[in-house]
């Protein structure tokens, strides 16, 4: 009896451990041969612990699993109270178009013969074909932009540092991911590993980077213990090795490493504090050699780009926004989870269509797009297409794709002031209008929250400064959380002076 | 007490471990915590001589970092998630409840050294908060109950 049931983080925070010991000792009691694959999530987190089982060839899912669930499914499986019927049938399953996840969940994240029986490594071995001019063409052609936030072409970083002169070179997968709503990183590092190391062993042969390094933040354990193992095993059959090889580094809880020249730092054994740019990371950056800082979904969406062309990524998507986009869908949530799908969706279906709204059955009220540095929405402007461009046109941003959602209950004042605070403490200091200005930013909302009207242009003064003259985008985009609560939410700073009155 | 002969035999196999990797300051501090639970001030010197850079500069990189102790922990150690799509789920609440079950504030350490409550920023658990880890555990739609008795086990 084969059953799948994940190791993600989130499977495992609701149980999927102790599901998992008491499907293996149930099958003794009963003599079953159990084949327990440990996989990663289809991205359904309102059904973790989802167990699926295989009839006839096909996968069944049961979900949300609980211990009194675990002996039905050495039962009729058709009677059991948690039966969802085929996973890949179910309705946020089908609508999806999966390519950098077509694998996560599907196979055992570990096993490099599942991961090639499931298209694994065909990019790989086209790339090997191909020159590096033709590799970086490719990319570029493709759309594909910076996955983490900032939406640079990819294909022109590769580019630059293809070019620069140097002996050696460096990829670096930034997995720093710290923003609050945003898990693709982790789900992916969990559930298709071999798909990262693929995508960098693609951009080192691009760029003729020799070495590799991927940053995992500290508070992503299984991610670290899966990639860690995958890398093991990558270089047991070959794949990496002395041509191009890479090692899994571990943060120590900053925040801002997540930004690439304070990630650099912290690779290279610092205080993980902002660089000024120029010099660029393509040119001087690890080291002062010429590296490539990618995200996680940027370089694991590079093997599908190889494998399938650069014209078939590019037949997704909206306006410059091109290819798919994982959207995670968090707060709270009816229907949480990841998404994977072409960009131009607008807010509103992503929202009430697809998450069905939240999980406490209130309206919503906003919702945040981009992690801790992105502007909350209000249902106004739910019509926004998902995209780069569309959503800076409404001074907001789509970051690394995270949504989370927040019901009437929400108060934004409060909501605005923890944006301040977040910054004060994981600020690394190096500029003042982001360390000085988020400490100032928490005092004028504490004025504005006991009713100080005065205080509300300061805060909008002391935004404009944050935003122009904070070296990277943890000050620099503070201010979009704050005065998109503001200017969205007037109801929530005003009831404050009432109250004072 | 720490036998400081014992303390430098331990760091240099650490350092050891570490040689010739680039920029090996993060992974070396990661494994002392490891050994010890915590960064032992005698260990700072030592690593600094080691790898050619000031104790000031050793000193700055570790404390820069939340993750990195100066002193050790309390036997079990709760981080609660503060960040946005928790509070959407109830974070605060959670946070104010546990606080007032175990009597400890943020980073503190109950007086018999059983627990350590600590605020943490995202762990990726965003669609089924609020979220918390016991001791590197996870834990998803936390309640208040059951981290107390988590914690108290």
């Amino acid at each position: 009896m084969k059953i799948w049931l994940p190791l993600d983080s989130a499977a495992v925070a609701l149980g999927a451990d102790e599901i998992a010991t008491a499907l293996v000792a149930e099958a003794a009691r009963r003599g079953v041969t159990l084949d327990l694959v440990r996989n990663g999530s289809r991205g359904m987190i309102w059904l973790e612990p989802l167990a699926e089982v295989e009839v006839n060839g096909v996968r069944h899912g049961f979900g949300a699993m609980t211990l009194d669930d675990v002996a039905g499914l050495f039962g009729d499986l058709a009677a059991h109270p948690k039966a969802l019927g085929p996973v890949d049938e179910l309705p946020w399953m089908k609508a999806q178009t999966r390519l950098t996840f077509a694998r996560c969940g599907v196979i055992d994240p570990l096993s490099i013969a599942d991961y090639r029986a499931h298209g694994g490594f065909e990019g790989l071995e086209r790339a090997k074909t191909m020159s590096k001019p033709e590799l970086v063409a490719e990319v570029t052609d493709s759309g594909l932009r910076g996955r983490g936030g900032a939406g640079f072409p990819t294909g022109i970083k590769w580019k630059t540092v293809s070019e620069a002169p140097g002996e050696k070179k460096y990829i670096v997968c930034n997995a720093d991911e710290g923003d609050s709503a945003t898990f693709a990183d982790r789900m992916i590092m969990e559930g298709d590993p071999f798909v990262l190391i693929e995508g960098m062993a693609i951009a080192g042969l691009a760029c003729g980077a020799t070495q590799g390094y991927v940053y995992i933040r500290s508070e992503y354990p299984i991610a670290i213990k899966v990639m860690r193992k995958a890398v093991e095993i990558a270089r047991s059959v070959g794949v990496l090795g002395s041509q191009f090889d890479m090692e899994i580094r571990v943060g120590a809880g900053a925040y801002v490493c997540g930004e690439e020249t304070s990630l650099l730092n912290s690779l290279e054994g610092k205080r993980g504090v902002v660089r000024a740019k120029p010099p660029l990371p393509a040119l001087q950056g690890f080291m002062g050699r010429p590296t490539v800082v990618n995200n996680v979904i940027s370089l694991a969406s590079v093997p599908v780009i190889l494998a399938k062309g650069a014209a078939f990524y590019k037949g997704f998507g909206l306006g410059r926004s091109r290819g798919t986009i994982p959207l995670q869908i968090a707060g709270n949530v009816k229907h949480g989870g990841l998404y994977e799908i072409a960009f131009g969706l607008t807010l509103g279906e992503i929202v009430d269509g697809i998450a069905g709204g939240t999980a406490s059955g209130r309206p919503v009220k906003a919702v945040q797009v981009g992690g801790p540095l992105g502007a909350y929405f209000p249902r106004a402007l739910f019509d926004t297409p998902f995209g780069y461009e569309e959503f800076a046109g409404k001074d907001g941003l789509i970051g690394h794709a995270g949504l989370t959602i927040f019901d009437d209950t929400a108060d934004m004042l409060g909501m605005a002031r923890f944006a301040m605070e977040f910054c004060a403490i994981e600020s690394c200091g190096k500029c003042t209008p982001c360390r000085i200005g988020s400490t100032r930013g928490v005092e004028t909302l504490d004025r504005l929250a006991q009713g100080d009207a005065s205080a509300m242009p300061v805060l909008t003064d002391l935004c404009n400064t944050m935003k122009l003259g904070s070296l990277c985008a943890l000050g620099g985009f503070t201010p979009y959380p704050v005065m998109s609560a503001v200017t969205h939410f007037p109801d929530d700073f005003a009831r404050a002076k009432e109250a004072a009155e | 007490m720490l036998d400081s002969i014992d303390l430098e035999t331990r760091i240099r196999e650490i350092l050891d471990a570490h040689r010739g990797q680039e920029g090996s300051l993060l992974p070396i501090l990661h494994d002392v915590q490891e050994a010890y639970g915590y960064v032992p001030e005698a260990a700072l010197p030592i690593i600094a001589a080691d790898l050619q850079i000031t104790k000031a500069e050793a000193h700055g990189v570790m404390t820069f970092y939340h993750d990195f102790r100066e002193k050790p922990a309390g036997r079990k150690v709760l981080k609660l998630c503060r960040a946005e799509s928790c509070k959407s789920m109830g974070a605060d609440a959670l946070a104010a409840e546990v606080q007032a079950k175990l009597g400890l504030d943020w980073h503190e350490t109950s007086a018999d050294g059983a627990v350590t409550l600590e605020p943490i920023f995202c762990l990726g658990l965003c669609a089924c908060g609020p979220a918390a880890m016991v001791d590197g555990k996870l834990v998803g739609r936390a309640t208040a109950e059951a981290l107390v008795a988590k914690v108290k086990a």
